[in-house]
């Protein structure tokens, strides 16, 4: 299963979560796990998702969050989960 | 659910060092094998050239965005490494023009397939000279200054073969002549050309950049980079011992390291290309935050130059290698840290208090992972003046076994105190004072010095 990681981080308002499950559920985009924070105001989240079920390329998916984001006023990302992986996993 | 699964935490760790602390890879080289395009025919010769490159290379540039985007690091360079190209012109090239020709398909097909960087231009002539390689040097001058993208080095020694005196002479007026030749841009012509000594097959950096002829037909190689990384990591354990100090760069190290690894692997992959090596290096560019000279200093000196310089480098480098072994299948290249003046404002900074010499820099590069990198001096400096600096450099790769080069740039109407001006990755450099004394007859001797004793161990 190739898994995305989701992040969005930007200013704390209402609907952040909604808007953004919202895009995934249209786009067939399942969520195996969401960790939230706020640390002064500051919306902090990180998504793990597989995209399998998605038709779109990755390309024009990480396009379409970004400028979802845009509209929130948040920031957010999209990585294919091996960066991470490669990173903090031996 | 996988109990092992990526944490909120770890992830804004790694996107914090791409975003706030400039780590990136700093570039994919594809090396490319140009031996079976040899010809006694230039205009054939030429024609394969260009034709291998392109095939080879057409989507490397595309490929490398590709992967950056998929996984949110910048891959800052895509670059292109090639036979050396004294071996490959020898059957077809008889005169200069005829060599300075090839190099001007190289800078076609550069730009062609989107690169900003071709390099092998270059000549190895660590023990002697063949009647093409010094066809090929005599062509630098004439080659850079009439292309863009083009890199040119010349290996003149090796702990195995010694130092080749007569090609040290030669470079010494090869590099003063490139610079008269490239004056009008500040001399920028020798800022793409390094001489060296144990040059590897496998480097990605440039100007250094070439495809060993003991290499496969096509081979990516990477260089990762991330000072910045290990300059903030260093920040939180200001005032601990060494022992702190060396885990903390290590981890560091090691961190940066897979994300290289990994983009390597894509890399070959999705080109269909073998990986060779990741060199693991801390390689500066002038972005403020980006800078070797600020680790030295958060490790705890005033000024990089300052007393400790060399000690602190010589840490630095070795647990940048530590670190980084165990996270990549294969390390290579010229690994540890690059102190290149002109792309790193630290450096900059030393030099304009004072803090740092060209004699102090000679001494850092028995320790850093290369050697005098992108150094302006006087453009009155002697060419025997070059080659002595050059055989000081040659010497102290020869007798440590390591990797030592020399990429000065003798600015042609400036002087001690003046500024240059590069641009991009190539920075700007205050011009540095040159010891004034001669050592002509010590140049002009000819001939090679022997490699050393502790070479011989067969």
């Amino acid at each position: 299963m190739k898994r995305t990681i989701i992040t969005v981080v930007g200013k704390d308002t209402v609907g952040i979560i909604a808007k953004v499950c919202t895009y995934l559920a249209e786009n067939g985009i399942n969520i195996l796990d969401i960790s939230q924070t706020i640390v002064q105001g500051y919306f902090n989240m990180m998504m793990i998702v597989d995209t399998n079920g998605c038709s779109k390329q990755f390309g024009d998916m990480a396009d379409e969050l970004a400028a979802l984001g845009e509209n929130i006023g948040v920031v957010i990302k999209c990585q294919k989960e091996e960066i991470f992986d490669s990173m903090h996993r031996i | 659910m996988d109990i092992n699964m990526i944490n909120l935490y770890e992830v804004t760790e790694t996107n914090k060092m791409i975003e706030k602390e400039n780590l990136d890879v700093r570039t994919i080289t594809l090396g490319i094998s140009l031996l079976d395009c040899i010809d006694s025919d230039l205009q054939k010769l030429n024609d394969k050239i260009y034709n291998k490159i392109y095939e080879a290379a057409k989507d490397l540039v595309k490929t490398g965005e590709e992967i950056s985007r998929e996984f949110g690091i910048p891959i800052v360079n895509k670059r292109i490494s090639v036979t050396p190209i004294a071996l490959v012109g020898s059957a077809a090239c008889k005169t200069i023009e005829d060599y300075a020709s090839i190099a001007k398909t190289l800078d076609k097909v550069a730009h062609a397939v989107g690169v900003n960087f071709i390099g092998g231009y270059s000549a190895l002539v660590s023990k002697g000279m063949t009647p093409a390689d010094e066809l090929l040097i005599r062509s630098i001058p004439l080659a850079l200054s009439t292309t863009e993208r083009v890199c040119s080095s010349v290996n003149l020694g090796s702990t195995k073969t010694g130092i080749n005196m007569d090609a040290v002479k030669l470079m010494g007026e090869i590099i003063l002549s490139t610079a008269e030749y490239t004056k009008e841009d500040d001399s920028l012509g020798c800022a793409k050309l390094v001489v060296f000594c144990n040059a590897p097959d496998d480097n990605p950096f440039m100007a250094g950049a070439f495809h060993g002829v003991t290499e496969a037909d096509k081979i990516i190689n990477v260089g990762v980079s991330g000072p910045g990384v290990v300059k903030t990591a260093l920040e939180k354990v200001r005032g601990e011992n060494f022992e702190v100090l060396c885990e903390t760069i290590k981890k560091t190290a090691f961190k940066v390291t897979r994300v290289g690894q990994l983009v390597a692997k894509e890399a070959s992959a999705r080109l269909n290309v073998p990986f060779g090596i990741v060199d693991l290096s801390l390689a500066p560019t002038p972005a403020i935050g980006d800078s070797v000279a600020d680790i030295l200093c958060e490790i705890g000196l005033e000024h990089a130059g300052a007393p400790g310089t060399t000690a602190a480098l010589a840490l630095l480098n070795d647990q940048v290698k530590k670190g980084g072994v165990m996270a990549s299948s294969y390390v290579g290249g010229l690994s540890g840290a690059f102190i290149p003046v002109s792309e790193d404002q630290g450096m900059i900074d030393a030099v304009r208090a004072g803090a740092l010499t060209l004699e102090k820099l000679e001494a850092m590069t028995c320790v850093c992972s290369v050697g005098l990198d992108m150094i302006a001096i006087p453009g009155d400096t002697k060419a025997t003046t070059i080659s002595g600096i050059i055989a000081d450099e040659m010497a102290i790769g020869m007798v440590n076994q390591k990797t030592t080069a020399v990429r000065v740039i003798p600015v042609i109407g400036k002087g001690v105190g003046e500024t240059v001006e590069f641009g991009g990755l190539l920075g700007y450099a205050p011009i540095m004072p040159v010891n004034s004394f001669s050592c002509d007859a010590f140049v002009n001797r000819g001939g090679r010095i022997p490699a050393p004793i502790h070479s011989f161990k067969n």
